[in-house]
């Protein structure tokens, strides 16, 4: 095997070798600096490698040396609370390494290897394993337990085991074939890794954003896609699902986007408590930052990375979700590599394959049972950036076909300071059928019942209000006008939901519920005190009802409302007394 | 291996020359072209094999021919930077335009630019006083930002970007920025325009111009903003200033980055502009910022004009995507005699909510911030309703709004060319106006805060 080449050709990432043996995704060094890269094209005796670091000043001739591994993440303890660029470089490393500016030729292992981990085993000498079979355990963080399993392809009769400190490259397992295993595992990026089955989803992933929570619900193991045009709000929507969302394990991949960004999620995430577990969100966070300027080699490979390692702790039986932002930056990547290679384009310039490339990406989501038998997710939400908002597009349409929950972000909504900014006449969740169960068996009974009748009344109003657009509110009948009253609580009251606001920002299901209803109570007393005399303003206008939409905002608000909702119903009744 | 002349030109298209059989030249190395005549012209390397260089030609390739002298210099684009800089005028190449001296460099620094690591960045958070009302209240900016101009053909976005610069302080401080200016593709009127005013006020001194002018060669316009951007990080992050970069036309910019594209027989993304095109723009905006634990700042203001007035164009689309908001400046308001005609409602400031508030601005900001927007978004749309229905058909909050909304153009917008307004000023010149509405009408406003500042509770 010849794994030794020279460079003919630089064009910007894209680097041509020759006379080096190759296959398809070997992991190559190129130059005298070892700028690493990858094989993504073979021509005869040609390797064409994208590298993930600046290539300027490279000629010619410099060697290049096959690794003759592909493009693989460790894993193992020590991966939550880290932050990654696109191919597994904790980000601190690379400042101790480098200063605050990224050079290049730098090489920085994904996690500590030195450091000593608790191992407990879970299996016992003659026990017979087999792949993803967990034989130990390791407390990662003070909320994670890390499942130590045996690697894919991988099994067979222990042979010794022992509890204690290891560090993460220690055999810590032995079997009786001489097979030794580690703390840490590699995988290869490009590869899914292996489960039993998939199985359909059937429970909602509760993300205490209201109008996703109850609208447009999105199942554990199901996918996701949040297209909007610039300043409509993806990224606050993409870090409150990461913040607030009831998963296990989150993996957020900051793909081409702002520094200053990464850098705010960077400085808040340490300081947020999960609501679910009341410690650090940190603990079950794993980051990648690979931000516009960065290589964009290295921004293809980011969203890769992060979803291997969403993977590897789908395998443990938690429950991942993964936010991608911008999968648009990611498609651009492949984009700007495949016009190097001088492919013949597909739809606006984008390589014909995208479409399958982003259906193979979200395909990787699921609800499965692992190879060891449990159950374990990943739910991948996806942020979408069209160009001038325009959704008509080849990456928003190609996200499109695969996901089976479109929440879609409107410019319009957020120049109104309506947030979150979705629309909630365009957006769609495929999930209510196989979702609607769960709610009635842990909400209530009614709970589809109600939906449907909130979304109806939303789709009356956007009827009635191009009516209103021609000949105004006051020439409509009354009980249009109500209509168009409870619509309003509806998007004032439900639908808008302030993500920095220390209680709004999260709203648990039961409580939307008890809202919903509150909505429809109003509806109805309305209605009745109107029947029997009562003016439309007397009745919308009760302190009570204020009350009621600002109480929201209070943390003992779950212990009021029926209350407050009790008190409006008897001032609306007074009101007709009034008359 | 630098020294050694080739004579061996292939083909010369548009702005690039393929030249063949040369030693190993590195990717992105500077080349040095000398015509028959002795006119020097210098390049970049774009692509590089054992057989064919490609090599991009900042000053065009007029008068270049078959045996036209090559020469590698043996280096990618260095800027030579110093202490020097500041005060001086250079062209688009980095070259003195004021007659004086070369630079002398402390050191030479690769344009490119290296992406700082989001890990080591600070999140900016110090509140800039621009002395405009519609800035400082609504899109307020913020030390370490970038806030481009979106603007389009025939609007004052250079007196605007000038009046920035000028009045540009922190609240409470009299530091001062040092200005570097960059020009890709204005006109020699326009850039007189800047200069005399810079040199008027004094702030010449401050800056560092680079010139890149209409008729130079729009090749060149791919490495200004890079030199600029260069001497603003040297100046930011080894000198410790304060740096305020103001790049004016981005649109001319993204139109070289096109023409080497189309020379290049690239794929094109949307309206031919390069798929790249985005990664190149981020590897600008983005060398904005604040560094840990270093003193120095870099703040950009790139003013860009929106082919058509279309806000979804590629350029202002793909700049939004990048930057941390926009100020959208509105044709309708400059007809209607309006300066600074800024449309706030399609404006944004993302970093804004980082340093307004009691310890920097003031304690209403956020409040009456919004509820100024809120109120005059709606008296806009109601402009529309009463071309229809009339302005009888209104009901009193209406009425209120709707003059409100003319209100807002005619007072709080319209300040005058070397008015330079504290956010104190702003802030209570939005109460005095927003007095002529009935309180109850203005829900967006905390209570507390109308006690305390609403002119019928103030002395």
């Amino acid at each position: 095997m010849n794994n030794e080449g020279v460079i003919y050709r630089i064009s910007g990432p894209v680097v041509t070798a020759t006379g080096m043996e190759a296959g398809m995704y070997d992991v190559v060094r190129v130059g005298h600096e070892g700028l690493m890269g990858e094989v993504i094209e073979l021509h005869g005796d040609k390797a064409v490698i994208q590298v993930y670091e600046d290539t300027s000043g490279i000629r010619p001739g410099e060697p290049v040396l096959n690794t003759r591994e592909t493009l693989s993440v460790a894993l193992g303890p020590g991966l939550l609370t880290q932050i990654y660029d696109g191919i597994q470089r904790p980000l601190a490393t690379l400042e101790e390494v480098m200063g605050v500016f990224i050079t290049r030729g730098v090489d920085a292992d994904g996690f500590d290897m030195e450091k000593k981990w608790k191992f407990e085993a879970t299996v016992s000498k003659g026990d017979e394993v087999v792949s993803g079979q967990v034989i130990g355990t390791v407390q990662e963080t003070e909320t994670i337990v890390h499942k130590i399993m045996v690697p894919p392809g991988k099994g067979g009769v222990v042979k010794a085991i022992s509890s204690g400190d290891y560090n993460v490259t220690e055999d810590v397992c032995t079997l009786e074939d001489g097979t030794t295993m580690q703390m840490m595992q590699k995988w290869p990026v490009r590869t899914p890794r292996p489960y039993q089955q998939k199985y359909a989803p059937d429970t909602p992933l509760i993300t205490g954003m209201r109008i996703l929570d109850f609208l447009f619900p999105l199942a554990k193991g199901g996918a996701a896609g949040i297209p909007g045009p610039f300043g409509s709000g993806k990224t606050v929507t993409q870090q409150s699902l990461a913040k607030y969302s009831d998963a296990q394990i989150v993996v957020y991949i900051g793909c081409g986007e702002r520094g200053n960004e990464m850098t705010e999620v960077l400085d808040e995430f340490p300081h947020l408590i999960d609501p679910n577990t009341g410690k650090p969100l940190m603990n079950r966070t794993v980051m990648i930052a690979n931000t516009s300027n960065m290589p964009v080699a290295a921004r293809e490979a980011s969203v890769y990375t992060g979803i291997t390692i969403a993977e590897y702790f789908r395998d443990m039986g938690y429950d991942v979700a993964l936010m991608a932002d911008s999968t648009s930056r990611w498609a651009e990547a492949m984009r700007e590599i495949s016009s190097r290679l001088e492919e013949m384009p597909g739809e606006e310039g984008y390589p014909a394959y995208l479409s399958s490339r982003i259906a193979e990406f979200y395909e990787r989501a699921g609800r499965v049972q692992t190879l060891n038998g449990d159950d374990g997710s990943v739910t991948v939400i996806g942020a979408v950036s069209p160009p001038g908002g325009d959704i008509s597009e080849p990456v928003s349409q190609g996200t499109l076909r695969i996901v089976k929950v479109f929440w879609g972000l409107d410019a319009g909504l957020a120049r109104q300071r309506h947030f979150p900014a979705i629309n909630w006449l365009g957006s769609y969740s495929l999930y209510p059928p196989s979702l609607d169960q769960w709610f009635r068996d842990n909400i209530a009974q009614d709970y589809p019942e109600i939906r449907t009748t909130i979304s109806g009344l939303l789709q009356v109003e956007a009827e009635l209000q191009e009516i209103v657009q021609l000949v105004g509110s006051d020439a409509l009948p009354v009980d249009q006008q109500l209509t168009l009253e409870v619509a309003r609580m509806i998007r004032e009251y439900f639908l808008q939901q302030n993500g920095f606001h220390e209680v709004d920002a999260f709203c648990a299901v039961d409580l939307h519920y008890k809202m919903a209803k509150a909505i429809l109570t109003f509806q109805e007393s309305a209605k009745n005190a109107m029947a029997a005399g009562a003016e439309l303003q007397d009745v919308v206008n009760v302190p009570a009802r204020t009350d009621l939409m600002r109480g929201r905002f209070e943390s003992t608000y779950k212990d009021e409302i029926d209350g407050l909702v009790e008190k409006m119903n008897e001032e609306i009744a007074a009101a007709v007394e009034e008359n | 291996m630098s020294g050694k002349e080739y004579r061996t030109i292939t083909d010369v298209k548009g702005p690039l020359v393929f030249l063949n059989k040369t030693e190993p030249v590195a990717f992105g190395e500077i080349v040095q072209l000398r015509l028959n005549n002795g006119t020097m012209k210098n390049g970049q390397v774009l692509d590089t094999s054992d057989e064919l260089v490609v090599v991009q030609v900042f000053e065009g390739t007029a008068g270049v021919d078959l045996n036209t002298g090559v020469k590698f210099m043996g280096d990618v684009f260095k800027l030579p930077v110093s202490d020097d800089l500041i005060g001086r005028i250079l062209d688009g190449a980095g070259r003195p335009r004021d007659g004086g001296p070369d630079i002398v460099a402390e050191e030479n620094a690769d344009i490119i630019g290296a992406a700082i690591n989001p890990y080591s960045r600070q999140s900016p958070h110090d509140f800039i006083q621009t002395g405009i009302s519609a800035i400082d209240c609504c899109t307020t900016l913020v030390r370490g930002q970038k806030l481009p101009i979106f603007s389009a053909s025939g609007l004052p976005h250079n007196d605007i970007a000038l009046q920035i610069a000028r009045q540009a302080k922190l609240k409470g401080s009299d530091e001062e920025f040092i200005v570097v200016f960059c020009a890709m593709g204005i006109t020699a009127e326009e850039f007189n325009f800047f200069r005399s005013d810079l040199e008027r006020t004094g702030a010449l001194e401050n800056a560092v111009l680079f010139v890149n002018l209409a008729d130079d060669p729009a090749v060149e316009r791919i490495i200004t903003p890079r030199l600029a951007l260069t001497a603003a990080e040297y100046l930011a992050f080894e000198k410790d200033y304060h740096v305020l970069v103001i790049y004016t036309d981005m649109t001319n910019y993204c139109d070289a980055l096109r023409q080497i594209g189309a020379a290049r027989e690239e794929v094109p993304g949307r309206r031919g502009y390069p798929g790249y095109m985005y990664t190149d723009l981020a590897m600008l905006y983005e060398r904005a910022g604040i560094v840990k634990g270093k003193k120095g700042s870099i703040t950009q203001f790139p003013i860009l004009t929106m082919p058509g007035d279309d806000i979804t164009h590629p350029i202002p689309d793909l700049s939004g995507y990048i930057t941390e908001g926009q100020i959208v400046i509105s044709r309708e308001l400059h007809q209607a005699g309006i300066y600074p005609p800024i449309n706030v409602l399609p404006s944004l400031s993302r970093l804004m909510g980082s340093c307004i508030g009691a310890k920097t601005t003031r304690e209403d900001h956020k409040s009456v911030s919004d509820q100024m927007y809120a109120a005059y978004a709606q008296g806009r749309e109601l402009r529309g309703l009463v071309a229809i229905v009339g302005e009888d058909a209104l009901n009193e909050r209406d009425k209120q709004l709707l003059d409100f909304s003319g209100v807002f153009e005619d007072k709080f917008l319209r300040q005058s060319r070397d008015e330079d307004r504290s956010i104190d000023e702003t802030l209570d010149l939005c109460w005095t106006l927003m007095s002529d509405i009935d309180t109850k009408y203005l829900v967006r406003l905390d209570q507390k805060w109308i006690e305390k500042y609403h002119p019928d509770n103030r002395e």
